[in-house]
């Protein structure tokens, strides 16, 4: 029973990974796709992008801490 | 101009190695022996349940087979992720630092490796913001700055326009050198994490809780001037009906702290996450004990990643720079309450 603790830890990280690779990769494309539509915009663009990023990712980083702290336990 | 800089480098390095008293430079050979103690020490709690099933090895053997070096990867990464009082140097021995026995409140204040890291980041921002700050000073208006003066002009015009201008708006010279200081810290504390003997001080959880409480105190001072206390009050009711105020002025509040909870985390998590990654890459060519995945996997990816974590160390200084401003423009916003729908997505 000990080793299921490891495992929730490893399929939490996965979920954690995909639920933000999903998330940036949507910001990603309609950022592709605002840029190659406003090439002026750009800067604009790219800022707003990394901001929310930033915060997916922060979620992210929540749930990844919380399955480092189960695996380790 | 570089004899002076070398004078101050020394000058701010000297009394920081002298502060770290005799003891310091103890080698090897006191060091080993408390180690194997800790691990004959550690090795009963652990194997009594593990080894009872397999049945193979008393807890004594386990132990010595340990210290001898075949430890686990896991503790390896831990042991140089975590912050400890003995700062390696590995093939010469290791530093002990110097424990200060007075616990105010009940608070271990000792030296710890991240504390040294954080003191040579200072020490480096001092260096670096002085010698900038004296060529600037020695240029006449036609003359452009030259070298690392132009290096860092070009990092603190980007954060003075595209950060704080961009995101602050009305009044954001007050808040420059905040941002411009607290950039260059969490960069030179990351980069200095990615060189060989350093440590990460910004993936400590307690120095990136304190730069997120900086810039907690600095927005809430920021709301208070800007809005007063009635216009503050009013903001956390987010201009709603007042039957909503139950449910709204709760979430506020809450948002209030989340925000530099979410600061704090991002830092910690990305630095910490980047350095583990590199040591599990490594470690993979340790476990698997051969050659050619050291060869074909462990090494060039971990090269990958180290150059992906000098642009993270770059991108997370910038993330925490520019939430930092977002928060606090967000705080001192004066038109109305359209705000709340941007900050609504943030949190």
């Amino acid at each position: 029973m000990e080793g299921l603790g490891y495992l929730g830890a490893g399929i939490g990280a996965g979920l954690a990974v995909i639920g933000a690779g999903l998330g940036i990769g949507n910001i990603a494309a309609s950022a592709a796709e605002g840029t190659a539509r406003q090439p002026e915009a750009t800067s604009d663009i790219r800022t707003t992008m990394i901001i929310a990023a930033a915060l997916i990712e922060g979620v992210a980083l929540f749930g990844e801490v919380i399955c480092v702290l189960l695996a380790l336990k | 101009m570089r004899v002076k800089a070398i004078s101050r480098i020394l000058a701010l390095v000297v009394p920081v190695l002298l502060s770290l008293n005799s003891h310091v430079f103890a080698v090897t050979a006191q060091a080993e022996a408390p180690v194997k103690e800790s691990a004959t020490a550690a090795a009963p709690a652990g194997p009594a349940t593990v080894a009872a099933p397999e049945g193979v090895a008393p807890a004594e053997a386990t132990a010595t087979h340990e210290a001898e070096g075949a430890e686990k990867p896991g503790e390896v990464i831990m042991h140089h992720i975590l912050d400890n009082k003995v700062y390696p140097i590995e093939p010469f021995g290791e530093i002990h630092l110097p424990e200060i026995a007075a616990k105010p409140f009940g608070i271990d204040i000792s030296v710890t490796k991240h504390v040294v890291m954080v003191w040579l980041a200072c020490a480096v921002l001092l260096v670096v913001g002085l010698t900038v700050g004296a060529s600037f000073k020695s240029l006449s208006s036609k003359e452009s700055p030259k070298g690392m003066a132009n290096a860092i002009e070009a990092l603190i015009d980007f954060i003075r326009t595209d950060v704080a201008k961009s995101n602050i708006g009305h009044g954001y010279e007050k808040f420059v050198p905040f941002l411009v200081t607290v950039f260059f810290f969490i960069l030179i504390c990351n980069l200095i994490g990615l060189i060989p003997y350093g440590a990460t001080a910004t993936g400590n959880i307690n120095v990136t809780l304190t730069l997120a409480l900086f810039t907690f105190v600095i927005t809430q001072a920021a709301a208070f001037k800007a809005q007063g206390v009635k216009g503050y009050l009013q903001h956390l009711t987010a201009g709603t009906h007042w039957s909503l105020w139950i449910i709204m002025v709760p979430i506020e509040i809450i948002g209030q702290f989340t925000k530099p909870f979410a600061l704090t985390i991002r830092l910690f998590a990305n630095m910490t996450a980047g350095h583990i990654i590199i040591y599990s890459l490594i470690f993979i060519a340790f476990i698997l004990k051969s050659y050619v995945v050291a060869m074909a996997v462990s090494v060039p990816f971990a090269i990958f990643i180290y150059l992906l974590e000098l642009f993270v160390a770059f991108l997370q200084a910038f993330v925490f720079t520019m939430l930092s401003a977002l928060f606090i423009g967000l705080a001192t916003a004066h038109e109305g309450h359209d705000d709340h729908a941007v900050e609504g997505a943030h949190h």
